[in-house]
């Protein structure tokens, strides 16, 4: 009989460096086909539909404004997410760091007097730190206890996220806001915007954190252990690598960037802290450094067309009715996709003859 | 000494606690966790972890209200909400056990584009109305005999699901450690490569648990929608499918333990809002929503080192690699 078998590619060989171009695309775009029944259940064409979700947020200099201040939290989450993944520490926790960062950033910004070129960057060093230290917490819990990682992450989001609404609904809520709001950030806090209207210094900043990001990873001592640890735990041991203080490296790094995502958009978006200051930058974070397959100059293509999708989506419901969520549908079908996708491109399909005996 | 005792049991006394309506309230509130925490039992004693609960509950509280709605039949919504959580099931093994994707992976991706799917087709079809729609949820089922007797009565006054979901927790000890199923179904948990030299089907028991631990989730999701809540909300699940991982992680794996510490649950969740009632505590409501996960994390803290998850779990089988 005929057979259709799976069977492993060489590590390193058949896995053609094309595929990391061409793997991504190809989610998206599966994604987006399968999508297209949805856009037809909503009634919509699926042409227009389609065109307002991806072009719309290109249109106009304020569109294009829009767009790239929505790239930078998910450039960051997506670089989080990435270096955690890399070292194997399974980090799904961007969401509530992002929030720690977003508290550390509000905290700092409302209550330090300092003039701005001071104020700002202790405003970041403050998120970051804050985003760390929420993010080391399950990852010391793997390590000391034995946690699984994925639970424990996940579920640190639900606390940070009560634990924001509680100081907001009582400590920190703004008395002359009827919301319930922290009072806002000092003038001098806020990000300096850099072009337009809106487009502040944390959109550079992203896409200089996933520059440094990629030389820290391929040229330096840390990058190695990172690397080395989620190639192998045994492997990396063998080295000489401590593989729990780089899983604990992997945590900090990832942490304080979503930390910094946090503060941006405080400093940059919003000038007060909400509890709805992020519409799941975090989550969306694990589909962008999915795409990127890991890598930090990947991740801000996927974080640039996942904020097209989200500034277009509005548009989209606006023009066709079809509802906003479709974006939430495709974030987690693109997931999907891509990771069975790259499963079939790390292995050959092959067809054999087999005589059954 | 003696009046301490007698003290702390009055204060406890005033918050209701060894009233017949808190027992009630327990089995109400354990309801949804008993039936996903079985159905997520399933799957990991199978040998996958299955993190799409999340969604699967979210469909199912989002379909099975809006079947149950528009038909006027809530039984036809649990049936839709089933089967709308088997397809989840199944989609979590094309990619888990048909292609060997990260369990985990698989699992937060099955979450998101269930959750997308369920806030996409609510939208769809009621559009946003001012007051949310609403069901007239399940009249209560009164076990004969049981709910005449004076004083204990109402506990015995629950819906039919809540009699269900009591009932699937010897069902499912039975079907796991008294069937051949069940047997199969462990053993292709702990040692898949054992369970296929026996001519046991790895893939197709792994399916089938995934396919029951979808239906029992959606139906949990189900139960929140049409006898819990009444109508569809986006937090209508707000976190209950990854406190039912925890519990199983508690109950070690095995029905009886794990439908005790969902039981155990529900009795803190239920304090939980007879604290918030109350005035016997002054805590930002947030706080009291914080604490079942704050008690799960510390939880798993004490317990993970301990805990034997099956040996199979989170790692894919395939035939071919020796």
């Amino acid at each position: 009989m005929i057979a259709l078998r799976l069977e492993r590619r060489m590590e390193g060989r058949g896995a053609a460096s094309w595929l990391q171009f061409a793997l991504p695309l190809a989610a998206v775009g599966l994604a987006l086909l399968l999508c297209a029944g949805l856009v037809r259940l909503a009634g919509a064409p699926v042409g227009l539909a389609y065109e307002r979700l991806l072009l719309s947020g290109l249109e106009s200099g304020f569109a294009l404004q829009e767009t790239l201040v929505k790239t930078a939290p998910l450039v960051l989450t997506g670089l989080a997410v990435a270096v955690a993944f890399r070292a194997r520490f399974w980090n799904i926790g961007a969401e509530g760091q992002l929030l720690a960062g977003a508290m550390a950033a509000g905290f700092i910004g409302q209550r330090a007097i300092l003039p701005g070129p001071l104020l700002v960057p202790l405003m970041l060093a403050a998120a970051a730190a804050a985003g760390a230290a929420w993010a080391l917490l399950p990852a010391l819990l793997r390590v000391r206890l034995r946690v699984d990682d994925v639970v424990s992450s996940l579920l640190l989001n639900a606390i940070m996220l009560y634990g924001l609404m509680a100081l907001l609904g009582g400590p920190w809520k703004d008395p002359a806001s009827g919301y319930p709001n922290s009072a806002p950030i000092r003038p001098e806090a806020e990000l300096p915007v850099l072009l337009g209207n809106s487009l502040h210094l944390g959109v550079p900043l992203a896409l200089a954190a996933a520059l440094l990001l990629a030389w820290v990873m391929a040229r330096t001592t840390l990058g190695f252990a990172l690397r080395a640890t989620g190639a192998g735990a045994e492997a990396a041991r063998y080295a000489g690598i401590r593989v729990e203080g780089s899983l604990l490296a992997a945590a900090a790094l990832s942490g304080a960037l979503a930390g910094l995502a946090g503060a941006g958009e405080v400093g940059g978006v919003h000038f007060l802290v909400t509890a709805e200051i992020s519409p799941g930058y975090g989550y969306a974070g694990i589909v962008i450094a999915t795409l990127a397959e890991l890598s930090p100059l990947g991740v801000v293509p996927a974080a640039l067309f996942f904020a097209l999708v989200l500034t277009g989506a509005e548009a989209m419901a606006r023009a066709t009715g079809v509802p906003v969520y479709l974006a939430h549908v495709i974030q987690g079908m693109a997931l999907l996709c891509m990771v069975s996708l790259r499963l079939f491109a790390s292995y050959r399909l092959r067809l054999e003859w087999r005589r059954h005996g | 000494m003696a009046d301490l005792f007698s003290g702390t049991l009055s204060g406890l006394g005033d918050l209701g606690l060894l009233d017949i309506g808190f027992l009630a309230a327990l089995l109400r509130i354990a309801t949804p966790l008993l039936l996903a925490t079985l159905g997520e039992l399933f799957a990991e004693r199978a040998g996958v972890l299955n993190l799409g609960i999340e969604g699967t509950m979210l469909l199912g509280a989002m379909l099975g209200f809006t079947v149950g709605y528009l038909s006027g039949d809530l039984w036809l919504g649990v049936l839709a909400a089933a089967l709308a959580g088997a397809a989840a099931g199944l989609l979590m093994a094309l990619l888990t056990v048909g292609l060997g994707v990260s369990q985990h992976v698989a699992g937060i991706g099955l979450t998101m584009l269930a959750t997308g799917l369920a806030f996409f087709l609510y939208r769809l079809i009621f559009g946003q109305p001012a007051v949310p729609p609403s069901v007239v949820p399940f009249a209560p089922v009164a076990l004969p005999w049981l709910s005449e007797m004076p004083g204990v009565g109402p506990l015995f006054r629950q819906a039919a699901l809540t009699w269900l979901a009591l009932l699937a927790v010897p069902v499912a000890a039975w079907a796991l450690y008294r069937t051949r199923w069940g047997l199969n179904l462990r053993t292709v948990g702990e040692n898949p490569r054992a369970a296929d030299a026996a001519g046991v089907g790895v893939a197709g028991l792994r399916t089938q648990a995934l396919l029951l631990s979808g239906a029992l989730m959606g139906v949990a999701g189900a139960y929140l929608s049409l006898a819990q809540f009444n109508a569809f909300t986006f937090g209508v699940i707000s976190g209950r499918g990854w406190v039912c991982i925890a519990l199983v992680v508690f109950g070690h794996w095995q029905p009886w333990r794990s439908a005790g510490a969902a039981l155990l649950f529900a009795a803190l969740e239920t304090l939980q809002l007879r604290l918030q009632a109350s005035s016997l505590l002054h805590l930002p409501y947030e706080v009291l929503l914080m604490l079942p996960f704050l008690l799960t994390i510390v939880a798993m803290a004490l317990f993970s080192r301990n805990a034997r998850a099956p040996a199979a779990l989170l790692l894919p089988f395939r035939k071919e690699e020796r």
